[in-house]
């Protein structure tokens, strides 16, 4: 149904036999397509008449691991999937097993949280502008700016959870340390420095006229399709549609906080990343209020078990904003120490859907940039 | 394309981030100057490009390996086995009680727990292998670990030829001291040390009380036995 409604909405080209079209393989050993994920597109001179994206090369079982894992463990296997932005992935699941469980967060740990996931997002969209640069062919600057930026956050989270990427930092009832001394001025300073690389960086790109010329009307899907698609986060809120989880339904203390939520216009793939700057702008402005009101108190529940962690028989869906998009965990629990069914819903994946939908009818080297401006992780989309 | 004045409900004035921030930040129209932005571009690049020569945060190579870069003090890696005093084996805080390799999640630590013949617990590993070519350092082990026996090491340089041997470590291997682990971490280790002090001298005196009270009563016992000896001897002679 999805694709009927996109392909009355686009200009596909008209069909032409089989064998006169040109069958590419794009992928999965390919510099674009951000990870082993294979595209067969077939062409018509330029023009792309049908594109089959093929996935599962970096398929792990993650699902089928984490039911024949405790509940504990389950978690560094979460920052593997959108290894881009671990602590959000972390965030979703303490989420899940704490609605489960019905754990309580003390409010330390919940500000906590809320800056992790908020300089995650920073990491996040940062490498995506890198990386859609990167697909367009100005790979070095762009990219290597946007890197240079994100081991500044990489090392502050490096000094709180012991690894740049892999962080395994939450744990159902708060997070697993507390803040290491003076970890937060380093965080002030480096949101208050983070406005001048922004402003650098839209210098670098906005008005840049080969970056217009490659992103402007392209990739472009009506609203309905985007939501028929379970399109979420910037994708969607790029072609304005106002829906992101943190005033949806709000998560942790997401209510607290004065933001807004930046809408585009058309859902092009200009759109798709300016959309990304506004929100790291959003971000910050939630990252000063979070460390000018972040509490003393406990870091985690002081009644929250690691070992020998059974929650009650039961099932729960928790949902957050993942820089991405929305990131969900279904859990079903049978009382034991295993999760008896464990569901990812990643935003990567979904957003992957409407791939061909967007590129028909267009040139070749446009399916790399919209491929780039959907921004995924392969490591989310095989699981 | 008019994406920023689009902010539902609120007025098109960007959020203020640095010292330029811009009120619009509406895409160049197409009757711009032609090449304006791509000239912008060019002067960010050079600015960096010379930039990187003299300013201090922008020079971040380090000479490895004749250099090395800091190392941050939470940083973990592989995990080791924590012992006191000199003795690796005497020593080792484990107790083989298998609760890390439980919880571990890619499954790659393997414990045997060493018995007497008889077969009585020794509350020790006969056999402690953590396969590193499997860990993913998480540091699940380290935070299960009841005993204060596991934690993360600091160490980075592990590769080896050995591609199967060299990275199955065992007891040997595993093993480091308690000096070890504080000059690693001097905050984590003090305050398990100061604990595993206060623990120990609780042990002590509730071993000292239990003494006590044994002893109150056996000589209880001793006296009440007496005293029905003495009453019975007093009763002989009067009969």
């Amino acid at each position: 149904m999805i694709s009927d409604l996109a392909n009355s909405s686009s200009s596909a080209a008209p069909a032409l036999d089989d064998d006169q079209l040109l069958h590419v393989s794009l992928g999965p050993q390919h510099p674009s397509t951000h990870g082993v994920f294979r595209m067969n597109v077939a062409l018509d001179g330029e023009t792309v008449v049908s594109l089959k994206p093929v996935f599962g090369y970096l398929h792990r079982n993650h699902e089928k691991i984490a039911e024949n894992a405790t509940y504990l463990s389950s978690m560094p296997y979460t920052d593997r999937l959108d290894y881009i932005c671990p602590l959000s992935n972390n965030w979703a699941y303490a989420n899940a097993v704490e609605k489960l469980a019905g754990i309580e967060v003390p409010e330390r740990a919940q500000y906590m949280r809320v800056i992790l996931a908020e300089l995650t997002r920073l990491i996040n969209h940062t490498a995506f502008a890198g990386f859609i640069l990167g697909d367009m062919g100005a790979w070095g600057s762009a990219l290597m700016y946007a890197f240079r930026e994100r081991e500044l956050i990489l090392d502050l989270f490096e000094d709180l959870t012991g690894a740049r990427m892999m962080a395994n930092f939450m744990r159902f009832g708060g997070c697993r340390n507390d803040l290491p001394a003076g970890w937060a001025n380093k965080v002030s300073e480096l949101v208050n420095g983070y406005g001048a690389f922004l402003d650098e960086m839209e210098d670098l790109l906005i008005g840049n006229e080969i970056l217009l010329a490659r992103t402007r009307d392209i990739g472009a899907l009506p609203k309905d399709v985007l939501i028929n698609g379970g399109i979420t986060g910037p994708m969607l809120r790029a072609a304005g549609v106002n829906y992101d989880i943190r005033k949806v339904e709000p998560y942790g203390i997401y209510q607290r906080f004065d933001f807004r939520i930046p809408l585009g216009g058309t859902g092009d793939c200009y759109d798709r990343i300016m959309i990304r700057f506004l929100e790291m702008r959003e971000s910050l402005k939630i990252l000063r209020q979070a460390l000018d009101q972040l509490p003393e108190g406990p870091f985690v529940h002081p009644k929250a078990k690691i070992r020998n962690f059974k929650p009650p028989v039961g099932e729960a869906y928790a949902r957050v904003e993942g820089p991405k998009g929305e990131l969900g965990f279904h859990l079903l629990s049978d009382g034991s120490a295993n999760p008896y069914r464990y569901r990812v819903r990643p935003p990567s994946f979904i957003n992957l859907t409407l791939l061909e939908d967007m590129c028909l009818g267009l040139d070749l080297a446009d399916v790399v940039v919209i491929l780039g401006s959907i921004d995924i992780v392969l490591g989310e989309v095989d699981r | 394309m008019s994406i920023f004045k689009k902010w539902r409900g609120h007025s098109a004035r960007r959020p203020g981030s640095g010292q330029n921030a811009r009120t619009t930040m509406a895409a160049p129209t197409r009757w711009s100057m032609p090449g304006l932005g791509l000239f912008k571009g060019l002067a960010v690049t050079a600015r960096n490009m010379i930039q990187s020569y003299y300013r201090k945060e922008r020079m971040t190579t380090v000479q490895y390996p004749e250099e090395r870069a800091p190392i941050s003090p939470n940083f973990r890696n592989f995990p080791f086995l924590c012992y006191d005093g000199d003795d690796p084996v005497a020593g080792l805080r484990c107790t083989a009680c298998s609760i890390c390799e439980k919880e571990c999640p890619p499954q790659c630590i393997y414990i045997v727990l060493d018995r007497d013949e008889n077969g009585k617990s020794l509350k020790r590993p006969k056999l402690f292998d953590i396969d590193i070519s499997v860990c993913m350092n998480c540091g699940i082990c380290a935070e299960v670990c009841p005993f204060d026996s596991i934690y993360m090491d600091g160490q980075y340089e592990m590769s080896t030829t050995d591609r199967f041997g060299g990275l199955l470590l065992g007891l040997g291997r595993l093993a480091k001291s308690a000096d070890y682990h504080m000059k690693l971490r001097p905050l984590e280790a003090s305050e398990v040390v100061a604990r595993r002090k206060a623990d120990e001298e609780k042990k002590l005196a509730a071993q000292a009380a239990k003494d006590a009270k044994a002893k109150a009563a056996k000589e209880a016992t001793a006296k009440a036995a007496a005293e029905t000896q003495a009453a019975a001897a007093g009763k002989g002679e009067t009969a």
